[in-house]
């Protein structure tokens, strides 16, 4: 399946893929009303994390492990694989925001909703047209979204 | 402003936010590496200091809602011809500093363009156009000495001819267009990875300029032509092997008369090995190779260049173009060179002094000229091949100039707009925000040689795809019938000693 | 029948899924004693509290087992194995025969001898059923007086304190959580309970729960002398690995049935997984029983693969619980009480008592073997990174994981690049 992988050698830590990953997420699919109304009013949350030290950053994201502690560790089946797709699947619904996974998770790929008891995890913008939007809006390249 | 010199007041552009469309994402702050956006934790907000802004349009190019537009500070001095404002900005500076006025990349100073002032033919009627997308178009080029006559054997047995002339060894181009030298050191080792690569796909080569070449990119070493300058650097016996093509720097157009300068801000782990130089200390080439004289050692330098690559690499010269440009020429194509290379006055520079890049020199175009009919005139002009540079801008610009005389000519400073370079001219400060001019690690990095390499390698293929347009139009197929054809070219409001200098007709005639 | 798996929780999800990893071939069989789709174990505090509804109980959607091929036998209990033929014998007469059996049966409420505690109203919470008994109690009772202030005495109060029932917690240890936190952890947790009106007692135990002549609860005497009245009792201090089947068909048992590192019992073609097996554990490499909810699933995972053929080593447990109480969140994670006067484990401390906030780190040698936070939880996975694949802390990164900033760029390089961008070969 196709992954998201960053490269850190080419990361500018510019964010400009936590931007990206914001708006794909909002409501409104609008960067102004994303960042200025939604962010504060509905917690909305990037799925990416850029973490930077020195001169070299990376943007991490979940990396839809073949294997994921995620699931391992859900307690209501709220995460799982899709075995078509391959994706971890996060059913929002079905989430109690027991943390669980935030816990298990060693790639720091799941946070913690601002408002509610829920998670944030990337999904690979599953109904975005064009994919990833972080790969789409990154200015060097430094994410590819590809099969390896 | 508060607490800063007066002369902070005189800077050059401003910084417009719209408030309707910034969302204080931040991405400006953290692309500007003159920091001259910031967030303000006070009020929250993303704020900028209009004084440190260069121009560069970098936080405009990467803000994700368009907000950001760069502007010139309209707080206008009084009109002046004489004292324009850049007179008066730079004596300010200089009062406060007591320093030499650096600039970076070629001179914008106001004196004629000749290639703007030149006009090409087309067939029309009695000599038919040529369509390059349906006939084959050649745009091979071969650099070196080229021999007065050709003789062949005949194989009494076989009856195979063969060519009994001894060649002199050729650069082989498949588009007459190469990387220019730029050095390791004034621009970040990406883009000599990418150029390294771009030229190898597009059957050219690229100068290394004189920062040496790293190990890890010999293996492009059949499209590298490596040069030796007065400084020395880098230059040991495997890079000199390692290259197709050796060049001798001689003189730059940007600054002729004095050698190159790195500033020892620039200078980090492999810009120091593969230059053979100290970590931190300014890396200064000497004006003069202090081995070179007068011809005759410039004759030993070159033969002792053959010797050592074993004759089998082409020896080039790069000289600026001076005032008795043509009669150096001739000395140099005397003095056993089998290239020579002309870099006109506007051609591009990391670092040198103001008064020198915009005052010091000719344009190429006339050099050019001259230095092809000096040596037709001595009949010496198949002894070299004639590289021509110094701000060829487009397609068009090398069309004018393999007319005038050229056999092929370098790009600089457009091989550096192709990855982003906005000409703001700040090249010695080493902290390029585009990532091109530093060898700052987290600057650096912003050039992804993925990108860079089909960058450069896209501009050198659109330039032949227009070169080959505009060949066909003239009715030529190939681009050997273009070389030193003045008759292609008419000048345009130019006076009389002009068009002599040129070689060329006016327009209408 | 290919597989059969004893036992419908995590671990037998885990072992489908390990399952059908590598071999789409072949029926399983799952035969559970509860009458009910696998479900979330931890939900029942849930439940009881009353924070979801019964709809969102199951583990996995009921497609599910069809698309993997499960039978199931539910609300059936499996009373014997015979390791040698090959069978396993159900309550309800039926015996199958297994080419590869899975015992993943789980633990079973530790029920110690409290005089009185034979009766009515006297209860314990470690499944659905127990959830249902209590959400209908809850509407009756006033008063309730839990037994045990671990895992699920802690939750099983605080979902009946949510129902509108007055809950006493009583715990043996010095602290609640006594495994999982440190005092200072635990004085933090303790305090917010406090805030919101739920009594923790410390240090105490039931002594005697006290009936009247015809039988019914009144309440129970505690340890240092006290008297509390309540209406019910729930004894929640803890699971023991519930392997009798096991024991009886004489497969080697310890504290849980003993497996070796690829799931195996001393029986061929017979691996066990989750709360009942004692397996390797990551950090100390000896066996334990670690009845943690992620270990079950993934002893389940690699039992179910190895069931295939494979050869899947299991990597071992880490000891992880996350707990919220009341809105302050709290992460525990492998070893949170170092011994004492052993000289190569180190602490690192950070509490801010105002804000809620603590964050302990434990080192050996190098290496993070165990962490606490208590309010500042979101960096919480960057630990368990270092916990789980043991790296060693370099020693300009320790000043910022001291201060609460670990991140995936202090890994060692090419363990970032295998972990984050594979495959990609530099040209130069």
């Amino acid at each position: 399946m196709k992954r998201v992988y960053p490269d850190k050698e080419y990361c500018i830590g510019c964010h400009l893929c936590e931007v990206a990953c914001i708006t794909a997420h909002s409501k409104s699919k609008d960067v102004i009303i994303a960042f200025r109304e939604e962010q504060g009013k509905d917690g909305l949350t990037a799925c990416k994390k850029v973490f930077e030290k020195g001169d070299i950053c990376v943007a991490i994201s979940c990396r839809h492990c073949d294997e994921p502690s995620c699931v391992a560790a859900c307690i209501s089946g709220g995460l799982h694989k899709d075995p078509e797709t391959g994706r971890t699947v996060y059913d929002r619904e079905k989430c109690v925001g027991c943390w669980s996974c935030l816990m298990a998770c060693p790639y720091g790929a799941i946070k913690r909703h601002p408002t509610e008891n829920k998670i944030v995890k990337c999904d690979l913008c599953e109904g975005r047209e064009q994919g990833p939007a972080c790969v789409a809006a990154c200015p060097n390249q430094a994410l590819k979204y590809e099969e390896r | 402003m508060l607490f800063q010199p007066i002369n902070k007041n005189y800077h050059e552009f401003c910084i417009e936010r719209d408030p309707e469309l910034c969302i204080n994402c931040k991405v400006c702050v953290r692309q500007c590496s003159y920091e001259a956006h910031y967030w303000d934790e006070a009020r929250q907000k993303v704020m900028h200091d209009n004084a440190k802004c260069i121009g560069c349009h970098r936080c405009e190019a990467l803000c994700p809602t368009a907000a950001l537009n760069i502007v010139k500070k309209r707080s206008d001095f009084r009109t002046n011809s004489l004292w324009r404002p850049v007179f008066l900005q730079n004596i300010y500076k200089q009062a406060d500093t007591g320093g030499v006025l650096l600039a970076g990349m070629g001179s914008p100073v106001d004196i004629p363009v000749y290639w703007d002032s030149m006009l090409l033919d087309a067939s029309q009627v009695t000599n038919p156009s040529i369509d390059p997308l349906r006939e084959p178009m050649e745009l091979k080029t071969f650099l070196g000495a080229k021999p007065r006559k050709l003789e062949f054997r005949t194989d009494k047995e076989s009856g195979k001819t063969s060519l009994k002339t001894k060649l002199t060894p050729q650069l082989e181009l498949d588009v007459p267009v190469m990387f220019a030298a730029m050095s390791f050191g004034a621009i970040n080792f990406n883009l000599h990875r990418a150029m390294a690569r771009a030229a190898t796909e597009c059957g050219t080569y690229y100068n290394t300029g004189e920062g040496g070449l790293h190990k890890s990119l010999y293996k492009y070493g059949q499209h590298t032509i490596v040069q030796v300058a007065s400084g020395r650097f880098g230059v040991h016996r495997d890079y000199l092997r390692a290259g197709a093509g050796i060049e001798i720097k001689v003189g730059q157009g940007a600054k002729p008369g004095i050698g190159g300068h790195l500033p020892g801000e620039k200078i980090n782990d492999k810009v120091s090995e593969t230059r053979m130089v100290p970590i931190g200390s300014d890396a200064i080439s000497p004006a003069p190779h202090h081995d070179i004289y007068s011809i005759e050692d410039l004759l030993q330098l070159i033969y002792a260049l053959k010797e050592a690559s074993e004759y089998k690499a082409p020896v080039s010269v790069k000289i600026a173009a001076v005032h008795n440009v043509a009669a150096i020429a001739s000395g140099i194509a005397r003095a056993g060179a089998d290239i020579i290379t002309v870099d006109g006055m506007r051609g591009g520079t990391g670092a040198a002094p103001a008064m020198i890049r915009d005052n010091v020199g000719i344009p190429i175009e006339l050099a050019l000229a001259q230095v092809d009919q000096r040596l037709r005139d001595e009949g010496i002009r198949n002894n070299v091949s004639i590289v021509a540079a110094g701000g060829i801008r487009c397609s068009a610009d090398v069309i004018k100039a393999i007319a005038l005389g050229a056999d092929a000519v370098y790009i600089g400073t457009a091989t550096l707009i192709a990855v982003g370079c906005t000409l703001c001219g700040r090249c010695y400060t080493g902290k390029c925000p585009w990532g091109i001019a530093t060898n700052d690690p987290k600057l650096s990095k912003r050039q992804n040689p993925d990108i860079a390499a089909k960058k450069m390698s896209n501009l050198i293929h659109a330039w032949g795809h227009e070169i080959e347009e505009m060949l066909g139009g003239m009715g030529l197929n190939s681009i050997e019938s273009l070389r030193g054809n003045r008759d292609k070219l008419r000048g345009i409001g130019l006076s009389d000693i002009e068009l002599d200098i040129l070689g060329i007709k006016h327009a209408g005639r | 029948m290919k597989y059969v798996i004893i036992g419908n929780g995590i671990a037998s999800i885990g072992a489908i899924e390990g399952i059908r990893k590598v071999a789409t071939e072949n029926e399983i069989l799952v035969i559970g004693a509860e009458d009910a789709p696998a479900y979330g174990r931890p939900l029942i505090s849930y439940l009881l509290a009353g924070k979801i509804g019964p709809d969102r109980l199951a583990l996995r959607p009921q497609e599910f087992y069809d698309k993997s091929n499960v039978s199931l036998m539910l609300g059936t209990k499996v009373t014997s194995i015979d390791a040698k033929a090959k069978t396993v014998t159900t309550d309800k007469g039926d015996s199958v025969e297994f080419e590869n059996l899975l015992i993943a049966t789980g633990g079973i409420p530790f029920t110690p001898p409290i005089p009185g505690s034979d009766g009515s109203d006297v209860y314990n919470f470690t499944n659905l059923a127990h959830a249902h008994t209590l959400i209908s109690k809850a509407k009756e009772i006033k008063r309730a007086v839990v037994i045990g202030g671990g895992l699920i005495g802690l939750k099983a109060g605080e979902s009946l304190f949510d129902r509108g029932v007055d809950v006493t917690i009583l715990e043996l240890s010095p602290r609640i959580l006594s495994l999982a936190f440190d005092e200072n952890a635990a004085a933090l947790a303790g305090s917010r309970l406090a805030e919101v009106g739920l009594n923790v007692r410390c240090g105490v135990s039931a002594k005697e729960i006290q009936r009247d002549y015809d039988g019914n609860l009144k309440g129970v005497h505690l340890t240092d002398g006290d008297f509390l009245q309540c209406d019910v009792v729930v004894i929640a201090i803890g699971v023991v690995p519930n392997y009798n089947l096991a024991k009886e068909a004489g497969i080697a048992v310890d504290r849980g049935i003993k497996v070796d590192d690829h799931m195996r019992t001393s029986a061929a073609s017979v691996f066990a997984a989750g709360d009942v097996a004692q397996a390797k554990d990551l950090l100390f490499g000896d066996d334990r029983v670690i009845p943690i909810w992620t270990n079950a699933y993934n002893q389940g995972f690699c039992a179910g693969k190895n069931m295939t053929g494979e050869d899947v080593p299991f990597t071992g447990s880490l000891a992880m619980n996350s707990i919220s109480f009341y809105g302050l969140p709290t992460i525990s994670v492998g070893t949170v009480n170092p011994p004492e006067d052993d000289e190569t484990y180190d602490t690192a401390v950070s509490l801010d008592e105002k804000k809620k906030s603590y964050r302990k780190l434990v080192f050996h040698n190098d290496r993070i073997v165990g962490y606490v936070l208590v309010g500042d939880i979101d960096m919480a996975g960057m630990y368990t990174a270092f916990v789980k694949f043991q790296m060693a802390v370099p020693e300009d990164a320790r000043k910022q994981i001291l201060a609460g900033e670990p991140d995936v760029l202090m890994w060692p390089d090419e363990f970032f690049k295998k972990t984050w961008n594979p495959g990609v070969v530099e040209p130069d």
